[in-house]
């Protein structure tokens, strides 16, 4: 059934925009072409057969064809609609801030098969652990990585002598750290402890079944957890939204109860 | 330089600025006026003139109204210790369409997107808040729309909403995932509503 003006795609659902009466401009982020526009017609009626398919932060195969402007989906299958995820809004919230990354830091017409696996990956873990904020950090570290903007950890930035136990610095803008002697302040730089460099370090060469099984105090995950945000910042040049959201859950929501995420 | 006289000219860039009117439909839709008689090009002119004069947010639910409470808050006929709550204002239409609620709305006037920066604050959730103070509310109805959005708005009006110890139900799904309530048919609406489930 596949002519020269149709293919096929495995997709993650990044957002929709709603154009028109009821037709939607989707983006996706496809394991064969990376991230993708396209149009599903009508899927804002609920008899839709793509309306529920299309629909963040799902997985689906789906097919298009070509079209004039934007290329138009004319089937989704969704291979997984994460319903624990959306069933979760700790957990659905953190699928908006990772699916907010995916989109900020790719372009169009950038395939990149490890990027759209860490995805998937990723998702699927935020069901499976429940919303544990290391999947998070794990998703952060490697997405920068595979987008070429790997931390050097282990040796000083600017002398390139192995960090020693200790004091050390992180900084954004050199992308690694800085041992004691090399930071003088021109860099926008930040202490980092050693714990938080040894996690990161492992986590860097590690699968997220490995990373998951190292307990961290709360403490040294919210050091990373600033940590990443400082990086991801400086990168974007500007804040990820979700991250705020994300934040305002973990400290509770300030209107009629405090009640906090776990 | 215009092509066309003043007057076509600035009708035509007015009606094309309004949703799924192009150059070319807001060109047909200023020779029809042209071609028609002064008093319907007047009671369209006031038409326009009296909806933004009278209509605005009922100071109760939100919804668009004429009057202030609307009609819906007004009635006393209704039931008024059950409040849906809704994103829209158009969504309140279909609901009322299926006769099945006899209960009040809230619209909330979005959905919490955080990517969006579409955060509570920004939607009517305090007010719903304080409608819910005085006890009289025994049952919230969430009638957001079924996806990412609908979903997040749900779940986080379920979280600070279930320590008030307000009997909190959701529509049934009938509606699938990612539609949006506006365009439900009326039989699929009706049965959501009446098998509306425990959060
Ligand atoms: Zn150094
Ligand atoms: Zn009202």
């Amino acid at each position: 059934m596949t002519s020269p003006h149709t293919y096929q795609a495995q997709a993650i659902v990044i957002k929709q925009t709603k154009i028109g009466e009821a037709d939607k401009v989707v983006t996706l982020y496809t394991l064969e072409f990376g991230k993708l526009k396209a149009v599903a017609k009508g899927a804002c009626r609920p008899g839709s057969k793509l309306g529920g398919n299309v629909e963040p932060p799902n997985y689906c195969l789906v097919m298009l064809a070509k079209g004039r402007n934007l290329d138009i989906i004319t089937q989704s299958q969704t291979m997984d609609g994460f319903l624990k995820v959306k069933g979760d809004l700790w957990c659905i919230s953190c699928s908006s801030y990772i699916l907010e990354l995916v989109d900020a830091f790719t372009t169009e017409g950038s395939p990149n098969q490890p990027l759209f696996e860490l995805l998937l990956d990723a998702l699927k873990n935020l069901s499976l652990s429940n919303g544990d904020e290391t999947v998070l950090r794990y998703f952060e570290l490697h997405l920068l990585q595979h987008l070429g903007y790997r931390p050097q950890l282990r040796r000083c930035v600017v002398c390139n002598s192995p960090l020693k136990p200790g004091v050390n610095f992180f900084s954004p803008g050199q992308g690694g750290a800085l041992c004691s002697g090399c930071n003088h302040g021109e860099f926008t730089s930040h202490p980092i402890s050693i714990d938080a460099l040894k996690v990161l370090r492992l986590w860097q060469d590690c699968d997220y079944h490995t990373v998951s099984r190292v307990k961290m105090s709360s403490k040294l995950s919210s050091e990373l957890r600033l940590l990443m945000q400082e990086y991801i910042t400086y990168l974007l040049q500007r804040e990820v939204k979700s991250m705020a959201w994300l934040e305002k859950l973990k400290t509770g929501f300030g209107v009629g109860s405090d009640c906090g995420v776990n | 330089m215009s092509f066309f006289a003043e007057p076509i000219a600035n009708l035509i860039q007015e009606f094309s600025k309004l949703p799924g009117i192009g150059p070319k439909s807001a060109q047909r839709l200023v020779y029809y006026l042209l071609r028609n008689s002064n008093e319907e090009a007047k009671a369209l002119a006031e038409a326009i003139l009296e909806l933004k004069e009278k209509i605005r947010l009922c100071s109760i639910c939100f919804n668009i109204t004429d009057c202030d409470p609307c009609v819906i808050c007004q009635d006393k006929e209704r039931d008024h210790s059950k409040i849906c709550v809704v994103e829209k204002p158009s969504d309140v239409l279909p609901l009322e369409r299926t006769g099945k609620y006899q209960g009040m709305y809230h619209v909330l006037h979005g959905a919490i997107n955080p990517s969006q920066g579409i955060v509570p604050e920004q939607l009517r959730i305090n007010e719903l808040l304080s409608r819910l103070q005085d006890g009289s509310v025994s049952e919230v109805i969430l009638a957001t729309n079924p996806n990412m959005e609908g979903e997040t708005t749900a779940l986080y009006l379920y979280r600070i909403l279930e320590p008030l110890g307000i009997h909190i139900t959701r529509l049934a799904r009938g509606l699938p995932f990612g539609g949006e309530l506006e365009y439900a048919d009326d039989v699929t609406l009706a049965q959501a509503l009446e098998s509306r489930r425990e959060f």
